[in-house]
């Protein structure tokens, strides 16, 4: 019999609240199949299945908050027959289940923020943002369809909203605190000039349409992905006293919500793709992260952060470890600065590459090496894209 | 299309892209990305809406002439060849 339990969905997540059932007793599950999706203070998420087999019973019901390792489901192997007696079926939320699951809303903060105040019924909407989501405008085409005389917004739900930033706050303040307490920092950084870079990305751009153009975004993850595989020290996890590096290069790429908060989803594989499938991966990221469509093994798999600040950010940024990792990697703001070269100077488009690292792991001169060998790959654009 | 209904068609892909952003208190002649908290992804994003709801090319060249709403409403208009 296998136990499907509820997994960790990130260092900062310790419960989680079943939103629906994706499968049904007798269903044969897959691998990497989609088992249910659990609301978490961060994002609804997909939870995957590791292992093949037949659901036998889902024990948790919907609507039930539990704690991380919860056993939800039992599963029987392949070729496996139930203990006799034994009933086969689901939980006491056997009629939840089976009658009503509960539909996910994908729906934008600004769009629930409006549907309370206006009291629209986000079930009664259909959503067209991405992967149905609903949108603000969804939301006031409905409120416009509403009779004028609607009773005043009822004054429970209002805080919801503000209850779940709160939350991630929490939840936030709960991983970052424990980071801090917990792993050695020590923090190396590195100024890399980006001319050939964006040089070869101008170029490369040039070439595509509009919706298949580059960010320096994917160069910089590229490049990161890549000069790991020399430093495989940074790449991986510290679990009971000791470090487990991982073959797996995941890029956790930190994504700020424009409600507050953040979520650092997984890139798997980031080192073996190319970069146009990377920088459509990257989007799709983005897209689902913002409408909180994540799926479990983007959530739990990273094996080491990215925190990008982008043009709009600061010059350099000196990141929190997400633990259990070893290791953040940061960028600042993209900007032209004066870059002395041969005796001479000139004006360059200049980045700040910064690296936290845990000291109990590795050591600041290889943090250092592990920065000069990014600003080589970076010099090296071409070679990126393979 | 009159610049009216440019502006029309610029503000709506941005809502779709930040839900929260309050139309009225965006103010053209400011850079639009600092009042409206774009990063670089939500910028390609709002171009490419803007490109296919306008049928308009927009070479990354000429990302650095779209610094504010009134500038982006100018660049289309150019574009569009509106009277």
């Amino acid at each position: 019999m296998i136990e499907f339990k509820l997994p960790s969905l990130g260092s900062d997540m310790d419960e989680g609240t079943l939103l629906e059932w994706k499968v049904g007793v007798g269903d044969t599950v897959k691998k990497g199949q989609v088992m249910a999706i659990v609301d978490t203070t961060k994002a609804a998420v997909d939870v995957e299945s590791w292992q093949e087999g037949t659901v036998h019973q889902l024990i948790a019901e919907v609507g039930q908050k539990m704690p991380v390792g919860t056993v939800m489901a039992l599963l029987l192997e392949s070729g496996e027959k139930p203990a006799p007696g034994g009933a086969p079926g689901v939980g006491a939320g056997a009629t939840a289940i089976t009658a009503a699951p509960m539909a996910r809303r994908m729906v934008s903060p600004a769009a629930r923020k409006h549907a309370e105040e206006k009291g629209v019924d986000l079930d009664s909407i259909t959503g067209t943002g991405p992967r149905g989501a609903v949108t603000l405008q969804d939301v006031e085409a409905a409120a416009a369809k509403q009779p004028s005389t609607l009773p005043a917004a009822p004054a429970a739900p209002v805080p919801k909203a503000a209850d779940r930033a709160a939350d991630m706050r929490k939840t936030i303040a709960a991983a970052m605190s424990r980071s801090k307490r917990e792993i050695p920092h020590y923090y190396v950084a590195e100024d890399i000039p980006l001319a050939r870079a964006l040089a070869w990305l101008q170029a490369a751009n040039a070439q595509r349409s509009m919706a298949e153009r580059l960010l320096p975004a994917a160069l910089l993850l590229k490049a990161v992905a890549l000069a790991l595989k020399r430093y495989p020290e940074l790449n991986g996890y510290w679990r009971d006293g000791a470090f487990v590096p991982v073959a797996a290069i995941n890029l956790g790429v930190a994504i700020s919500l424009r409600q507050g908060g953040l979520i650092a989803p997984a890139l798997l594989h980031a080192d073996g793709k190319p970069l146009t499938l990377l920088m459509q991966e990257l989007t799709d990221l983005v897209k689902r992260t913002r409408a909180g469509s994540l799926k479990s093994s983007e959530m739990n798999e990273a094996t080491i952060t990215v925190t990008n600040l982008g043009d709009q950010g600061s010059q350099a940024v000196f990141g929190v470890i997400t633990p259990p990792q070893v290791a953040l990697v940061g960028f600042g703001r993209v900007a032209e600065r004066p870059w002395a070269e041969n005796g001479g100077l000139k004006v360059l488009p200049v980045v700040t590459a910064s690296l936290s690292a845990d000291h109990r792991v590795s050591d600041g001169h290889r943090g250092a090496l592990f920065l000069l060998e990014l600003n080589d790959r970076l010099q090296r654009p071409e070679e990126l894209d393979q | 299309m009159t610049d009216a209904e440019i502006r029309a068609v610029a503000l709506a892909t941005l809502l779709s892209i930040a839900p929260e952003v309050e139309a009225d208190e965006l103010r053209g002649d400011r850079p639009l990305r600092s009042q409206v908290d774009l990063d670089s992804m939500d910028w390609l994003n709002f171009l490419l809406g803007l490109h296919e709801k306008l049928k308009v090319e927009i070479p990354e060249a000429d990302y650095a002439r779209l610094i504010t709403l009134d500038d982006v409403v100018a660049y289309l208009h150019n574009k569009l060849g509106a009277g």
